[in-house]
């Protein structure tokens, strides 16, 4: 009995520690007051004034639609290299798999830095093209993480049993192992979309020209003194990542859960 | 009955890495056969239907389709049709969506394609489950399914890997009947491979029996069990008594330091061969009714008959009889000339 009440507080504890930031966050979202000390009313006007300010809404567009492309070009891009690395000999597949988990555990900060190094000795002008393309680089191996398992699960003789129908290679493709392993495609494709919604520190260093994501613009505007709108943004974003995450785990079914 | 030959395997061979898993082998199938390739895991026999089938490459040989080579013909271009291991399904359509996956590729008229496979349904026994999810379907449905998404093609030859290796014993037996029908039914080539000889023997016109990629023996259940060629066929088909023997002449044998009267001939003067008895076909008799004497050491009781192992000489012999006699009797073994099976010995036919 008192062991039970001790493991409750501990992790009661734990939970407060993990999720208080994130908690005063959200309430000071609704305060009426501009001081961040105290608390002078609810309020849903910081909500209002997001809507109103036209750099918030322009780095709320662009944040999408970089979400949004560059998700759709890195599910189609590792889809097609899950299949390969799947029908790769032993050794291929497990040195590409290890070179493919590198961008994975490599600091943000590391490929942030190395792209622009790139887009800059490439003469390329940063801006929404490079961020875009930086996107699609740091989602791949996410899409291809989450498209291997449903492949490992499908009935190796699958493929052969279209061709053994009659359906050529490409039909097989599109009409058998696409839909076969689609659950993946989707749940690759919602990863790459949070994560693309997420990043900071990659698209700061590879935009320029007056794009800028959410994560941007809640930075800059932090270092020009806090206002309660960032809270009020912030929350909008975890509120959508949150959402997104939800989507995900449902989507998992026993044992293909991510790695993220 | 004179058939026409349907397939034919000429000089096949197939390696992986310098391992040779069918070599060279040759065969003829008819049309309308149920032949069936027997053997040990590992013997080749799924690579041999693979070949057929075009999901291996051979390294050497041709396979012939009616007269006409296809070693280069695509898998979809063949008239052949598959039932793989674990069926391979398409988990993500219905029944009905797997039946007419190989007609919507042939572009078949909508009412035809629906009397097609209500005809599969019918045959497999699978009416009104159109509609059904195949993961909701239990291993012996799924297992029709498979048969029926192949056969409404109506292809010339069924090639079938293992298919009821995943059935438990039972539902096994059930669907070895309902195969046996089918084949007759449809009237098509069914070309089989397991590893259990029963089964084989149960279902097949033709057994073929392969061991380390080489064709061990082909021919009728009742050839294969009776007439084994070499030791392997007759330690692999049922149970059997081996021994070393000498063949004198024609019709008299010689083992376990006696002779025998036998039924076999054409062996060159004092040959020595592989001599076989199967457990079933030695009587229990008193010691002086008999020509061979021996002392029971262990009894098993298997239902239809007590299986006991009797040591006679230097050699110790199963047999199998209704008729028990207890651990340490002194016994009688009696065959006549019938029951004794004489082969050649050959030396690359150690099990």
């Amino acid at each position: 009995m008192v062991g039970k009440i001790i493991k409750r507080t501990y992790m009661g504890l734990i939970f407060l520690f993990l999720y208080m930031p994130i908690l005063v966050l959200i309430v000071f979202s609704f305060n009426e007051s501009k001081s961040r000390g105290h608390w002078g009313g609810f309020t849903l006007k910081w909500y209002g004034e997001l809507f109103r300010d036209p750099d918030i809404t322009k780095a709320l567009y662009y944040t999408f639609l970089v979400a949004f492309l560059s998700s759709l070009i890195a599910t189609v891009i590792g889809t097609i290299s899950a299949i390969g690395i799947h029908n790769m000999g032993l050794l291929g597949k497990k040195v590409i798999l290890n070179v493919n988990y590198l961008p994975v555990l490599n600091p943000d900060i590391v490929t942030g830095v190395a792209l622009m190094t790139l887009f800059i000795s490439m003469n390329m002008r940063l801006g929404f093209t490079t961020m875009l393309i930086s996107h699609v680089v740091f989602n791949i191996p996410y899409v291809i993480l989450s498209v291997l398992p449903k492949l490992r699960q499908m009935n190796r003789h699958m493929a052969e049993a279209a061709l053994d129908l009659g359906a050529t290679p490409f039909y097989a493709m599109r009409k058998v192992i696409i839909p076969e392993i689609m659950p993946g495609v989707i749940t690759g494709a919602l990863m790459a979309f949070t994560l693309s919604v997420d990043d900071f520190v990659i698209s700061f260093f590879n935009t320029g020209s007056g794009v800028t994501n959410l994560s941007i613009i809640i930075f800059s505007m932090a270092r020009r003194g806090i206002k309660p709108s960032i809270n009020a943004l912030s929350t909008l974003m975890l509120i959508t990542v949150v959402i997104l995450l939800l989507i995900i785990n449902k989507r998992s079914t026993k044992g293909d859960e991510l790695i993220p | 009955m004179l058939r026409r030959n349907i397939i034919e395997l000429r000089n096949l061979t197939k390696s992986y890495n310098d391992t040779v898993v069918v070599d060279a082998i040759n065969l003829l199938i008819r049309e309308n056969e149920f032949i069936t390739l027997l053997g040990p895991s590992g013997c080749g026999k799924t690579t041999t239907l693979r070949m057929i089938g075009g999901f291996e490459d051979p390294n050497d040989g041709d396979i012939f389709f009616e007269g006409t080579r296809i070693n280069n013909v695509p898998p979809y271009k063949r008239n052949i049709n598959t039932v793989f291991q674990k069926y391979a399904l398409f988990t993500h359509m219905n029944v009905y969506e797997n039946i007419a996956f190989g007609l919507r590729i042939k572009k078949v008229p909508n009412d035809e394609m629906k009397k097609r496979v209500q005809r599969m349904l019918k045959l497999v026994d699978l009416e009104g489950f159109e509609k059904r999810h195949v993961d909701s379907l239990s291993g012996g449905q799924q297992q029709r399914v498979a048969i029926a998404r192949a056969l409404v093609n109506e292809p010339k030859v069924l090639l079938l890997d293992e298919p009821l290796g995943a059935l438990d014993l039972k539902l096994r037996k059930e669907m070895q009947i309902e195969l046996m029908d089918m084949q007759k039914n449809v009237g098509i080539t069914f070309i089989y491979v397991t590893h259990d000889q029963e089964e084989a023997l149960t279902m097949s016109d033709t057994v073929v029996v392969m061991n380390n990629g080489v064709i061990q023996q082909v021919g009728s259940p009742v050839d294969i069990y009776n007439e084994p060629e070499n030791r392997f066929v007759a330690d692999f088909i049922g149970e059997s008594n081996i021994l070393e023997g000498i063949m004198h002449e024609d019709f008299l044998v010689s083992f376990s330091g006696r002779k025998f009267r036998c039924v076999d001939k054409g062996f060159s003067k004092d040959e020595p061969v592989d001599v076989v008895i199967r457990p079933e076909d030695i009587d229990v008799t008193s010691p002086e009714d008999a020509d061979l004497q021996g002392v029971v050491s262990s009894v098993v009781f298997k239902g239809v008959h007590y299986e006991m192992l009797v040591e006679s000489g230097d050699f110790e012999y199963m047999i199998q009889s209704t008729d028990m006699q207890p651990v340490g009797a002194g016994i009688g073994l009696k065959f006549g000339p019938e029951d004794i099976h004489v082969m050649k010995r050959g030396s690359d036919n150690e099990k």
